[in-house]
C-alpha cells in the first residue's frame, strides 16, 4: 500500500508540471485560437537558457526562474506581432503549420550551437535532498516543483477568472465583435497573451532543466504528451489542462510502476477513451468542436 | 471535428518531417571487371546519426575521423597506394531500420560504396548488416552494440571492430557482482539494444555468482524516469543497472541522483560515452563505473592522436570516433594487400589479420564471426574536484585482456 502512495506523490509531481507546461498552451488555444506546436521548443528554449545562463553569466536557477520567462515573453511577443498575427484571421491550420516551422527552425539553431548530447545543470541550492514522511519520501526538488507549479497555475487562474485584465480577455475570446462594439481593443490583448503562454512555457523549461536532460529535442517527445494533456482536458480550458495534467502525471506513474513497457501509451489509451465519450475533452465546450 | 482535424494533422506532418531526408547523388560508371578498383576509386561510406542523439558520440565527427584515416593512409603509402582516388561520403540514418536499409542501398549502388562503417542503433546496423550480405560489399560496424552481428545474425561481409553488449556486460556486470554487488536490478529500454544488453548482463552477472531481481522495462525514448528508478530500488538492490544511452541516460542519471539513494545502491551504466559525461557534468556522474572500447586520455600514443583529432574537430574523441579512424584504416591496408576492393578479396584479408594500433591494443580479427577483439578497460568516473583539464573525467581502473573481454568463438553461435 505505501508503494502505491509513493507512486501517487510521484505522478501528482509529475502531473504539476504537466498542467503547468499545458497551461499556455491552452491559454493561447483559448484566446487566440492558435494551436501552438513550438510550445515544446519553447519549453526547450527555457531550459536550455536556463543552463546558457548559468554557464555565461553564473546566474543560478532562482535566477533564471525570473529572467528566463521574461525573455521567453518578448520573444513570444516578437513572435506574434511578426509571423503570427498575419495568420489569424486564417484558417487555424495555418498557424499550426507556421509554429510547426517555427519549432523546426528553433531545434535546428540550438543543436548547431549547443550540440545534442546536452548541457549540465545541477540541482539549485537549498533543493538538492528529499522529505521524508513514515515510509514516504519524495525528493525536495519534486516537491518543490509540484507546489511551484500548482501555484502559478492557480494564480493564472485567479488572473483570468478575478481581474478586469482576465475578464477582457476571456470576452474577447467569447465573442470578440460585441467585446469591440463595448469599446475595447481586442486586438491589443492578442500579443501579451501569445508572450504570456510562451513565458509559462519557458517556466516549465527551467523547472525541468535540473531533472531532465538539457538537449534540443527534449521539447519533441515533450508536446506530444502536451497535446495529449490539453485534448483530455478540453482544448483551451484552463481548468480542464490542470486536471488533465494531474491525471496523465498518474497515469503515467502508476503505468511505470505497473505495466512498465506501456507506461506512454497508457496516456494515449486514456486521450482516445476520454475523446469517445467527450469529444471536446472533459473541460471543453462543445461550440469548440 | 476541428480539434481531431489538427490533432491528426500534427501526427502527419510531425512523422512527415522526420521522413524528409537528402537522397544521395547518382553516378558513377559500370564496375570495371579484373579485381581490381572499382569505378577507378575506394568509396568509403560513414552511414551513422547525424542530427539525432548520437550524433555528438559518433555523427559528423565519425566522419572527420575517417577522413583523416584517409589523408594519413595516403600519406603512408604515396606512389605505391593502390588508388589515389579515395572519396568519404556520409548519409544520415537517424536511428531508424528501415531508413537504414534505404540508406545502405543507396550507398552501395548508386554511390559505389565499397564499404559502409559506423551504424549506431543495433536495429539499423542489423538492417545494414543484410544489405552488406546480399550485395557482397564490406560493413564494418563501430556504433551498434549488438552481439547479434557476430552472433546468430553473422555474415561474411559483416565486422564488428569497437564494442558489443557482451563486452559492456562481462566488464562492468561481472567486476562490480565479483567485487560484492550480487543483487542487481536491471533498467532498459525496451528496444533490440537494451534486451540484448540486459540478456548480456545476466548471463555476465550469473556466472560472477550474482542475479538480476527485477527488469524494468522503459518506452524509448523516455524522459520521466521517477517512478521507474522507485519501483527499481524498493527491494533495496546492491546495484541497479541502467541500460540506457544518450539523452535517456542523462535523465536516468539526473533522476537518479534526486532519489537520493545514491548513498544506498550503487549505480552502473551499460554503455557510456565520454560525451554524457561531457554533458551532465562528472560530479553527477561520479564513481559510476563502467566498461570503454578506448580511452583518449590512456597512454601517449592515444594522446597524440585525440590532440590531431581536436585540431580539426575542436572536441576529444569518443570510443566511437577512434575507432571509425582504425577500421578505416584497416580496411584501406586490406584493399592494398589485395590489389582490389572487391568485397570477397578484402574479406580474406582482413580475416584472422592481427593489428596493432592506438585503438586495437592487441587486436585480432577473428576469423570465425568477424569480432574484432582488443584489449578493453574498466573506467570509473572521476570526482569533478579531480578533473584538472576538461573531458579528462575518467580513471582507468583495469585493463580486460583481448581474450577475456569478448564472447568466445565457440559461444557466437556463428555460423557463415
Amino acid at each position: 500500500m505505501s508503494a502505491f502512495i509513493q507512486y501517487t506523490l510521484q505522478g501528482l509531481a509529475t502531473g504539476g508540471f504537466y498542467a503547468l507546461a499545458a497551461l499556455g498552451l491552452a491559454v493561447i488555444f483559448g484566446v487566440m485560437g492558435v494551436v501552438n506546436f513550438s510550445h515544446g521548443a519553447m519549453y526547450m528554449l527555457g531550459a536550455v537558457g536556463s543552463a546558457v545562463l548559468l554557464d555565461v553569466a553564473d546566474i543560478p536557477f532562482w535566477g533564471a526562474l525570473v529572467i528566463v520567462p521574461i525573455l521567453l515573453f518578448l520573444f513570444g511577443v516578437l513572435v506574434e506581432r511578426l509571423l503570427v498575427r498575419w495568420l489569424l484571421k486564417l484558417d487555424p491550420l495555418y498557424n499550426f503549420l507556421l509554429t510547426f516551422g517555427l519549432t523546426l527552425l528553433i531545434v535546428d539553431l540550438v543543436k548547431r550551437k549547443y550540440g545534442v548530447s546536452g548541457l549540465p545543470y545541477e540541482l539549485p541550492a537549498g533543493l538538492e535532498g528529499r522529505v521524508t514522511v513514515g515510509g514516504l519520501s519524495l525528493s525536495s526538488y519534486q516537491l518543490f516543483a509540484a507546489f511551484f507549479s500548482v501555484a502559478l497555475c492557480v494564480a493564472v487562474w485567479l488572473l483570468l477568472t478575478k481581474t478586469r485584465i482576465g475578464m477582457i480577455v476571456r470576452a474577447s475570446t467569447e465573442d470578440a465583435e460585441r467585446t469591440r462594439a463595448l469599446g475595447i481593443n481586442v486586438g491589443r490583448w492578442v500579443t501579451p497573451v501569445f508572450g504570456f503562454g510562451i513565458a509559462l512555457a519557458g517556466v516549465a523549461g527551467v523547472l525541468a532543466a535540473p531533472f531532465r536532460a538539457i538537449t534540443a529535442d527534449m521539447g519533441s517527445n515533450f508536446i506530444i504528451i502536451l497535446f495529449a494533456v490539453v485534448v483530455i482536458g478540453g482544448l483551451g480550458s484552463i481548468l480542464g489542462a490542470v486536471i488533465a495534467g494531474f491525471l496523465v502525471g498518474l497515469v503515467e506513474a502508476y503505468g511505470q510502476a505497473y505495466a512498465p513497457s506501456y507506461a506512454q501509451v497508457l496516456i494515449f489509451v486514456l486521450m482516445a477513451a476520454v475523446v469517445l465519450v467527450r469529444p471536446a475533452g472533459l473541460f471543453g465546450r462543445e461550440e469548440a468542436s | 471535428m476541428r480539434n481531431t482535424k489538427m490533432i491528426s494533422l500534427a501526427a502527419m506532418v510531425a512523422s512527415s518531417g522526420l521522413v524528409l531526408t537528402a537522397c544521395g547523388s547518382a553516378g558513377g560508371g559500370p564496375s570495371s571487371d579484373g579485381g581490381k578498383i572499382s569505378d577507378d576509386k575506394i568509396v568509403l561510406a560513414v552511414l551513422n546519426d547525424q542530427s539525432g542523439v548520437y550524433k555528438d558520440l559518433s555523427g559528423p565527427n565519425s566522419v572527420e575521423a575517417v577522413k583523416m584515416a584517409v589523408e594519413d593512409w595516403k600519406a603512408a603509402h604515396k606512389d605505391d597506394a593502390v588508388s589515389k582516388n579515395i572519396e568519404v561520403v556520409t548519409a544520415d540514418h537517424q536511428n531508424k531500420p528501415d531508413i537504414a536499409n534505404t540508406k545502405a542501398q543507396e550507398l552501395y549502388d548508386r554511390q559505389k560504396a565499397d564499404i559502409i562503417l559506423d551504424v549506431p542503433t543495433s536495429s539499423a546496423a542489423l538492417a545494414v548488416a543484410t544489405q552488406a550480405k546480399a550485395k557482397k560489399k564490406v560493413y564494418i560496424n563501430i556504433g551498434a552494440g549488438t552481439t547479434a552481428l557476430t552472433g546468430a545474425q553473422c555474415n561474411k561481409y559483416t565486422f564488428h571492430w569497437a564494442y558489443d553488449t557482451y563486452m559492456l556486460a562481462k566488464g562492468t556486470g561481472g567486476t562490480l557482482t565479483k567485487d560484492g554487488g550480487k543483487k542487481w536490478n536491471v533498467v532498459y529500454p525496451d528496444y533490440a539494444f537494451g534486451q540484448d544488453m540486459t540478456k548480456s548482463f545476466e548471463g555476465q552477472i550469473t556466472t560472477a555468482g550474482g542475479a538480476i531481481g527485477q527488469k524494468v522495462p522503459t518506452p524509448f525514448p523516455n524522459d520521466n524516469f521517477a517512478t521507474y528508478i522507485t519501483k527499481a530500488a524498493a527491494d533495496k538492490p546492491d546495484v541497479i543497472g541502467t541500460m540506457h544511452a544518450g539523452g535517456d541516460l542523462i535523465n536516468f542519471v539526473k533522476q537518479y541522483n534526486q532519489a537520493g539513494i545514491s548513498d544506498q545502491i550503487k549505480l552502473a551504466v551499460g554503455l557510456m560515452f565520454i560525451t554524457d559525461i561531457h554533458s551532465l557534468g562528472a560530479e553527477q556522474f561520479k564513481g559510476v563505473t563502467f566498461t570503454e572500447a578506448w580511452y583518449w586520455n590512456f597512454d601517449e600514443q592515444n594522446r597524440k592522436w585525440a590532440d590531431k583529432f581536436q585540431e580539426r574537430t575542436k572536441t576529444r574523441p569518443s570510443f566511437a570516433h577512434a575507432a571509425n579512424y582504425s577500421a578505416a584504416y584497416n580496411y584501406l591496408e586490406a584493399v592494398q594487400e589485395a590489389g582490389s576492393d572487391k568485397g570477397d578479396d578484402v574479406v580474406a584479408k582482413l580475416e584472422g589479420k592481427k593489428i596493432n594500433d592506438f585503438f586495437l591494443r592487441n587486436g585480432e580479427v577473428r576469423a570465425a564471426d568477424h569480432r574484432v577483439i582488443h584489449d578493453a578497460y574498466l573506467a570509473e568516473v572521476k570526482p569533478a574536484a579531480e578533473v584538472k583539464e576538461e573531458w579528462d573525467y575518467e580513471k582507468i581502473v583495469a585493463t580486460i585482456p583481448a581474450a577475456d573481454a569478448f564472447k568466445p568463438v565457440a559461444e557466437s553461435g556463428c555460423s557463415m
